[in-house]
């Protein structure tokens, strides 16, 4: 029979979920000042587009002092341990019904393959996308701050698109790897109520 | 507007009336602001036998007038270029329109704020040969008599000669009673027509600009701000600032008071409307690149009359059927083959062409050497965008295809105008009338003759529309560009990378086959183990 243990605390639900909306309409949004598509049109993807990621930026201040202060940071310290197994079990296991090699506890929430993708997001993705979009943002300021000298528009776009493509891309990834739990969707509605279903 | 005039003479008399209106309270404004009542002064209560007799009449108070006009190019038709150190102005330029000035100047110099050019022996130094009236006339009646090199015609003559047209002559007396400021219809009655006819020349000035409404051009409109060309253009001691030979590409240093000594042109943007005019930052940091004609300025020849876009001189001469010279208009009536001239190319409600300009225009003169394999360059525009003095900006580039001298390989002036045995306008041959026009400027002409291409760039700056008429975003930061294809800009919307693009999509597709693959093949298994 399978138990059920609490792992997402009522924070961490939000912020996951606003996170994700955010992402998703930037995703959308940056796409078309990029110009892939046309939806909301060039200027209002723009306003649209600076709002979510002010939105985002606030919503991450709050982010990081909760897991200061409440020491859930640790749950992202990277591990190489049962990485292999993690992928052996992605590769094979998962195919022939073999156990997850990772039980969650609350202490231990993300398998050490999740701690490293996200590691990877927070720390390589995630400042990529800030400090470009903090450019992309100021430039009307880059001649007044003596910035321009350093930095061309041009640059700091491909940069930020090179982020927002990896973003994309760990986006679907993620999105997928959601049903690769205990049950396929065990991981999705720990991340609604909480509660994940382990065996 | 809210009633449509779709017929032309419609539109002729409601322009007519329109005009006669704003003239009516143009006069009756400046008899108010005016502190003199030029009727009442005894000089000017004679019948007057010619131009220079009024200009005598005028310099008896206004002593320093003459001397003040000799020096500007209104007078001179010289411009020494301080960057290039080009002598220009209309005695030296060519140009792809009617090419050149020199030997034909009883005909050019119907625009000159003189009296009497008829050839080289003009004397610059008399100041009774200033034309005061031309520019100071307000009565609308003063008029310059082409082939006479610019003198009022006293007594009624035909003209054309044979058309059966009489035009009166001019009362002389009565409009010196009534001069006053410059207006729109004085600085219009050369700048208007420059190229030999309405609109032809610039492109974003034509007789629409007499009375325009708001959304041909926002300062000028007739009932609303009705500025007069001197608004901007705010002469001092007869110097009239803002010359398309040196422009002031970009201007930084934010607003001017009217009528203040700076040394600056006043009649730039900025000098009203200061550097950062728009409440968005993001548009006022715009300004960095971008001149605010660019955006300010979506179309040009806006007001309903055509300008010239092409001019192909290699085409002339034709007669039709009937043995005449052969002219074709185009379904609107406009001309677009002329014997005396060839093909036209005309068009309204253009998009310009933009370019880095940072003010200086280097001309090809007459008597340098040119490439016949490419298109010559009459001017060029310089500037980029890493030099810190340019700016975008919108140009008409109009193309020509004129006469050269491909043995010494130089671009020609040929004799046009005129009633004798050289000019091509009379004779149609190409031969003689360049050999007349290069005898004139006392360099070689091979005797032969070809054409080539030619460009010439033409800054638009006039025809300023309203706020809500300028640009979108999309103008620029889309897949169709106003500015594509111009160096150091990136534009959001247009200019992403083609391989990041590729890669960053391709990345994005192999993960979703690659879970898609994965989750198939998990639910395959899942359907595998249950039948076990």
């Amino acid at each position: 029979m399978s138990e059920k243990i609490y792992v997402f605390k009522v924070f961490e639900r939000i912020w996951h979920w606003s996170q994700a909306g955010l992402i998703i309409f930037l995703l959308i949004t940056g796409f078309e000042v990029h110009g892939s598509y046309t939806l909301f049109g060039f200027q209002q993807a723009v306003d649209l587009h600076t709002i979510a990621a002010w939105s985002l930026v606030g919503l991450w201040v709050f982010a990081i002092f909760w897991h200061f202060t409440t020491g859930e940071w640790k749950q992202y310290l990277p591990t190489f341990q049962k990485v292999d197994a993690m992928i052996k079990y992605y590769a094979f296991g998962i195919f022939t019904n073999a156990p997850h090699p990772f039980k969650a506890t609350t202490l231990k929430k993300h398998n050490p393959l999740q701690r490293l993708a996200y590691l990877g997001v927070m720390l390589f993705i995630g400042p990529l996308i800030w400090f470009t979009g903090w450019f992309y943002i100021f430039y009307d300021k880059w001649t007044e701050w003596g910035w321009d000298q350093y930095l061309s528009l041009e640059w700091v776009a491909f940069f930020h698109t090179v982020a927002a493509f990896l973003m994309l891309a760990f986006l679907i990834v993620h999105v997928y790897l959601t049903t690769a739990g205990h049950t396929p969707t065990s991981h999705i509605k720990a991340m609604i109520t909480g509660w994940e279903e382990v065996e | 507007m809210a009633v449509q005039l779709t017929s032309g003479y419609a539109r002729l008399l409601f322009a007519a009336v329109m005009t006669l209106t704003m003239a009516i309270l143009s006069a009756q404004a400046q008899a108010g602001a005016s502190t003199a009542d030029h009727t009442t002064f005894k000089e000017l209560q004679q019948p007057f036998e010619s131009g220079p007799a009024v200009t005598q009449a005028c310099l008896k108070c206004h002593t320093e007038a003459a001397h003040q006009v000799m020096k500007t190019p209104h007078w001179t038709w010289e411009f020494l270029n301080p960057a290039t150190q080009q002598k220009l102005g209309k005695q030296h330029v060519l140009n792809n329109f009617c090419i050149s000035v020199e030997s034909n100047y009883a005909f050019c110099t119907t625009c000159h704020a003189g009296y009497g050019w008829k050839d080289h022996s003009f004397d610059f130094t008399k100041q009774e040969n200033v034309d005061c009236l031309v520019c100071h006339d307000t009565t609308g009646k003063y008029r310059k008599q082409p082939g006479t090199g610019g003198l009022p015609p006293l007594k009624a003559i035909e003209w054309p000669p044979g058309s059966g047209k009489i035009v009166r002559p001019v009362d002389l007396q009565k409009v010196a009673q009534n001069v006053g400021k410059t207006s729109r219809d004085t600085c219009g009655a050369c700048h208007f027509f420059g190229g030999g006819g309405d609109g032809v020349k610039h492109g974003d000035m034509d007789s629409s600009l007499a009375a325009p409404e708001a959304n041909i051009d926002i300062h000028m409109d007739a009932t609303g701000l009705d500025f007069i060309c001197s608004s901007c253009h705010q002469a001092s001691g007869h110097r009239v600032p803002g010359s398309r030979y040196a422009p002031t590409a970009r201007d930084d240093k934010g607003k001017l008071m009217r009528g203040k000594e700076s040394g600056r042109n006043p009649a730039t943007c900025q000098s009203c409307h200061g550097t950062d005019p728009h409440k968005s930052t993001r548009l006022n940091s715009h300004a960095d690149k971008i001149a605010c004609q660019t955006c300010h300025i979506p179309k040009y020849a806006r007001g309903g009359v055509p300008t010239k876009m092409g001019w192909d001189w290699s085409t002339a001469g034709q007669k039709g059927p009937d043995g005449k010279p052969l002219i074709k208009k185009d379904a609107k009536g406009h001309v677009i083959y002329d014997a005396k001239k060839g093909d036209f190319i005309v068009a309204e409600n253009v998009v310009p062409e933009y370019k880095w300009f940072n003010g200086t225009v280097s001309y090809t003169l007459l008597g340098a050497k040119i490439d016949n394999s490419k298109v010559v360059p009459i001017n060029a525009f310089e500037g980029g965008p890493d030099d810190g003095k340019s700016l975008i900006w919108p140009v008409k580039v109009m193309r020509g295809k004129q006469p050269y001298d491909p043995v010494n390989k130089t671009l020609v002036k040929p004799h046009t105008a005129g009633d004798d045995s050289t000019a091509y306008w009379k004779n149609f041959g190409w031969e003689k009338a360049i050999a007349a026009g290069m005898a004139e400027t006392g360099l070689p002409f091979s005797g032969k003759v070809d054409f080539v291409e030619t460009e010439m760039a033409w800054p638009i700056t006039h025809m300023v529309a309203a706020k809500d008429e300028s640009l979108g975003c999309v103008d620029c930061h889309g897949a169709n560009s106003r500015l594509a294809g111009l160096p150091g800009i990136y534009m959001p919307g247009h200019s992403a990378s083609r391989l990041l693009d590729t890669a960053g999509w391709g990345l994005a597709a192999l993960c979703l086959v690659g879970v898609i693959g994965h989750g198939g093949i998990r639910i395959l298994a899942a359907r595998k183990g249950s039948e076990k």
